[in-house]
């Protein structure tokens, strides 16, 4: 039955990719735009024009030149990206990891404080600290993140000078070999104590901007679904029984109000990496969303795609993945 | 529903009336008396007020350089100080309530129409059109929004109307979805098999019966995205792929002024709290309005 749950989703997942393989292309093939002409620069003779159209097989018919990508997709090949002439793969292979590291440390802060956060103000509710985090987790989701970034950089490194400004590392010190392409991990592998440092003060601030938003969207979730379990009879019974207050409060009830915020922590996960475009642009992080920035500004219509396919491929994944978890956690889920 | 049944006229009546139908006035008052609600109304009220009547009561022309009057504090003379090219900020600030405020509401409604449409006949006609749709709103819901929207942008050229564009079409799927649900749910009602009975059309009833019986959900989502979108707008502006300078947008603003948050802070700052004030006030309605609406919601 479970297996047979996990292979329908994986099915409807190959046909949700499919389809955002032909939006993509669709969406980047009929456009007004020409790519050639922006890379061969306007004042290119028409001859150089017909001949970098042909090199990238955009001479072909729109249906011959999809079905070329797709073979190419099943094989790992991404294209070749017109901008820098490396393959698509390789490129995001090289940017990836620093957008999953930021994003993963977003989310660890994002559960570490919004987590005892929500079960705290659960406790609590419509007390002093509940109205504050509710006002809190309020500015969390209204507050441009652009603005957030730029105030925290002006404060914790220009005023203040305790953390450390754009980038992934000083300027000054050696970056580590590159194995994972996660800053934080290499410099461990490296055994180098002062870079793994370095590393570490530069992730803070673009973590807890990346993180902000989804901290209140924790607290929220993790405070309604606590406030309907502490309701439950089987909490007023632990009670009664005479549990302690803790046991009740982290044992019974929040084991019970975990689903819910599991499936928030999944679906945020996903729009994290997407949504660190505006982050990395402004920490000047080397990761997936400034490469994607950077092929939309020069029309690099295979980067473009993708950086979309990959984004949309992470998402799905997780996806079903915290449908599965979500299928494991509450015993009660059919499937 | 009734174990016993009514007479018919009293029945009619219930149907006529509704179990908790109110007026819009009674809705109003109801609005008002929960705080946040009222706070988060008014606030949506004046901010609507200022893009409509902003661009008359601005002191000065938006566009206007002075460059005599570079970065000046504000004062008495110039409320909210001026940016690097002399713009007066607050005659900025008032032209930009318009474009954020009618770019978040024409998103959300083109969203609320595209989704409205697909989720409502999904979910009543069910069958092929059912997995059809859903399909297609998985592969919208799946596609990273702002890179799309981006994407977009670009190959149309960056430009307001274009980032509109692209943020509607990323944002239609989540109502598709809201709708259809919502809908699954009241076609199961009594009213919808008597309506059906009685010979009503399919799109009478949907129109009649299914709309006004499942849209409350939507209003709330809407109210909450307004919000959202006009973030997303000032952030696909900020980075460049939406209004260009130099529009008065406040994403706009604040990306201009950002070399100056240390030295003179107005400049990026206030149009970052107009956007905040904005945001946040749509956020406070929608969040009232859920309350009132969503009896089952947990305040």
């Amino acid at each position: 039955m479970f297996l047979q749950f996990v292979a329908r989703r994986l099915m409807l997942m190959l046909l949700v990719l499919f389809g955002i393989t032909l939006i993509t292309f669709v969406v980047s093939h009929v456009v007004p735009a020409d790519p050639v002409a922006a890379y061969v620069g306007s004042q290119a003779p028409q001859g150089v024009v017909e001949k970098v159209r042909h090199e990238y097989g955009l001479d072909q018919p729109l249906p011959e030149q999809y079905l070329v990508y797709l073979g190419g997709l099943l094989r790992g090949d991404l294209g070749t990206s017109i901008h820098d002439d490396r393959p698509v793969a390789t490129d995001i292979a090289t940017y990836f990891p620093a957008t999953f590291e930021l994003a993963m440390a977003a989310m660890v802060i994002a559960i570490v404080l919004g987590l005892p956060i929500g079960v705290i103000v659960a406790t609590r509710k419509d007390k002093l600290v509940d109205h504050m985090a509710r006002a809190l987790s309020l500015t969390g989701v209204s507050l441009p993140v652009f603005f957030l970034a730029l105030l925290l950089l002006a404060v914790f490194y220009v005023k203040l000078g305790v953390l450390p400004g754009p980038g992934e590392l000083s300027p000054y010190t050696q970056p580590p070999p590159r194995v994972t392409g996660m800053m934080l991990v290499d410099t461990l592998l490296a055994g180098d104590l002062p870079a793994f440092q370095d590393a570490f003060s530069h992730l803070v601030l673009p973590a807890f901007v990346l993180g902000f938003a989804t901290t209140g969207i924790i607290v929220r979730m993790t405070r309604s679904s606590m406030i309907e379990a502490l309701r439950q009879d089987f909490v007023r019974t632990a009670r009664a029984k005479g549990v302690g207050r803790y046991r009740v409060v982290v044992v019974h009830a929040l084991r019970n109000a975990m689903i819910p915020t599991v499936t928030v922590i999944g679906l945020a996960f996903g729009s994290l990496l997407s949504g660190a475009v505006l982050t990395e642009t402004i920490f000047s992080w080397p990761g997936l969303g400034r490469y994607a920035t950077e092929s939309v500004v020069t029309l690099d219509i295979p980067a473009i795609m993708g950086v979309t396919i990959v984004a949309a491929f992470t998402y799905s994944v997780v996806n079903l993945v915290v449908d599965v978890a979500y299928a494991l956690l509450d015993p009660r889920i059919t499937y | 529903m009734a174990s016993t049944p009514l007479p018919i006229t009293q029945e009619a009546d219930l149907l006529r009336e509704g179990a908790g139908a109110v007026t819009w006035l009674e809705g109003v008052r109801r609005l008002l008396t929960n705080p946040t609600a009222a706070v988060g109304s008014i606030l949506v009220g004046f901010w609507i007020l200022i893009a409509i009547a902003g661009p008359l009561a601005a002191p000065q022309n938006p566009y206007m350089q002075h460059l005599d009057a570079r970065l000046t504090p504000p004062s008495a003379l110039q409320w909210l100080g001026t940016d690097s090219l002399g713009r007066d900020i607050l005659s900025r600030l008032l032209y930009g309530a318009r474009l954020s405020i009618s770019g978040g509401f024409a998103v959300v409604a083109a969203a609320v129409v595209i989704g409205t449409l697909a989720g409502v006949t999904a979910g009543f006609f069910g069958g092929v059109w059912d997995d059809l749709v859903m399909r297609v709103t998985d592969m919208f819901l799946a596609f990273p929004s702002l890179i799309l929207a981006m994407a977009i942008a670009a190959v149309l050229h960056p430009s307001l109307t274009n980032a509109l564009i692209a943020v509607a079409v990323t944002w239609w799927p989540t109502y598709a979805r809201l709708i259809r649900g919502q809908t699954l749910a009241v076609k199961e009602n009594q009213y919808v098999e008597a309506a059906c009975a009685l010979g009503m059309g399919k799109i009478g009833i949907i129109a009649r019966h299914i709309l006004p019986n499942a849209f409350a959900p939507v209003l709330v989502q809407a109210t909450l995205d307004v919000g959202a979108v006009i973030l997303t707008l000032a952030g696909l502006s900020f980075i460049g792929f939406g209004a260009q300078p130099p529009t008065p947008e406040w994403g706009v603003m604040v990306s201009d002024g950002r070399s100056f948050l240390q030295t003179q802070w107005w400049v990026p700052t206030l149009p970052a709290l107009a956007i905040l004030s904005l945001v946040l006030a749509c956020n406070l309605a929608g969040d009232g309005l859920r309350d009132l609406l969503d009896p089952r919601s947990e305040r």
